[in-house]
């Protein structure tokens, strides 16, 4: 299926979970936070939050700013 | 001495319940590399630092160093800023990542922008972001113009600092109007700190001298020539500025009053 991945689109398997999609992007483990369709997904539910067709999924993290 | 030094030594303020030594809060934008990152915040003394939350890099540098890595959660207060909305609603949801981002962290820089050519804050979306965001939990901390009545309204809705401008963000101008900030300081019931526009370390040095409880910048130590330098010279000032306001300065007067007394000269 396809999701919306920061903005762009990208083909994940069907039903994968949030912690999963993390994993095939090498970001288990790494201090990020993720929203799906603008609402936050916290991530103490990533093994059970299921990421459906059309999604739009984001991931972000902390870069130096003022 | 000793009455100096501890009157000095015992100088905190508290934000958001939390009490802090250093007045100088720094952002880390705009270094060369993360390890000038690093150098540049300690040199700077800063307890309060600033970063952005921005898109992951999905597939690219997975190993890149992060940003947190270098300036722990554990060791300093993490202050996620809103910077780049140009809407309430991007503010909003910044905020919130930020908080997942950050285990619940509560503590943010709320900023949003009206123009890019001199990225004044916006007011009215600045207002509406900085109700929703108290009433969800947040303890907002408020880039704002250097407009007395909005730093009241701003304080009314339950900001816990007001952080007026001194000139634009990254102009290194130095205070433009010093009575609307005296007038800030003066009535303001949460602490007040200059956020941007300072150039060097005297810009820094006045605004502790007016009565500022601290002064928030980035561009000025990250853009100097030599950044880990300049964040020195930016503590000393803070602290100097600091200690003059606690000391209180003599009143400017037109004419000389000699230092050395008329009483027993023999000529």
């Amino acid at each position: 299926m396809n999701i919306y991945l920061n903005g762009e689109p990208q083909q994940v398997p069907d039903n994968i979970t949030a912690a999963q999609l993390l994993e095939t992007l090498g970001l288990t483990g790494k201090r990020l936070a993720m929203e799906v369709n603008m609402e936050i997904v916290p991530r103490s539910t990533f093994e059970e939050f299921v990421i459906h067709s059309d999604d739009r999924v984001e991931i972000v993290h902390a870069i130096g700013g003022g | 001495m000793t009455v100096a030094t501890n009157e000095s030594r015992n100088d905190t303020f508290a934000i958001a319940g939390k009490s802090y030594r250093s007045r100088l809060l720094v952002g880390t934008g705009k270094y060369k590399d993360m390890e000038e990152t690093r150098l540049a915040t300690e040199a700077s003394g800063a307890q309060i630092v600033t970063v952005a939350i921005r898109r992951s890099n999905i597939g690219q540098n997975p190993n890149e160093p992060n940003l947190l890595e270098v300036i722990p959660p554990d060791r300093y207060t993490i202050l996620p800023n809103t910077a780049g909305c140009y809407t309430a609603d991007d503010a909003v949801r910044t905020c919130r990542l930020a908080r997942e981002l950050l285990d619940g962290h509560k503590l943010v820089k709320l900023e949003v922008l009206g123009d890019e050519k001199t990225l004044f804050p916006d007011i009215t979306a600045t207002l509406q972001a900085a109700e929703k965001l108290v009433a969800d939990g947040f303890d907002v901390m408020v880039y704002t113009s250097d407009d007395p009545i909005i730093a009241k309204r701003l304080e009314e809705i339950g900001c816990v600092a007001v952080m007026p401008l001194a000139a634009p963000i990254g102009s290194g101008l130095g205070i433009q109007n010093k009575y609307n900030l005296l007038e800030i300081i003066e009535q303001a019931q949460v602490p007040i700190l200059v956020d941007a526009g300072v150039g060097t370390a005297s810009d820094a040095a006045v605004a502790m001298e007016m009565g500022c409880d601290g002064v928030l910048m980035n561009t000025a130590i990250a853009g100097a020539k030599n950044p880990v330098l300049m964040a020195s010279a930016m503590k000393k000032a803070i602290e100097a500025g600091r200690e003059a306001f606690l000391a209180g300065r003599i009143p400017k007067k037109r004419y000389a009053s000699a230092s050395s007394p008329i009483e027993g000269t023999f000529f």
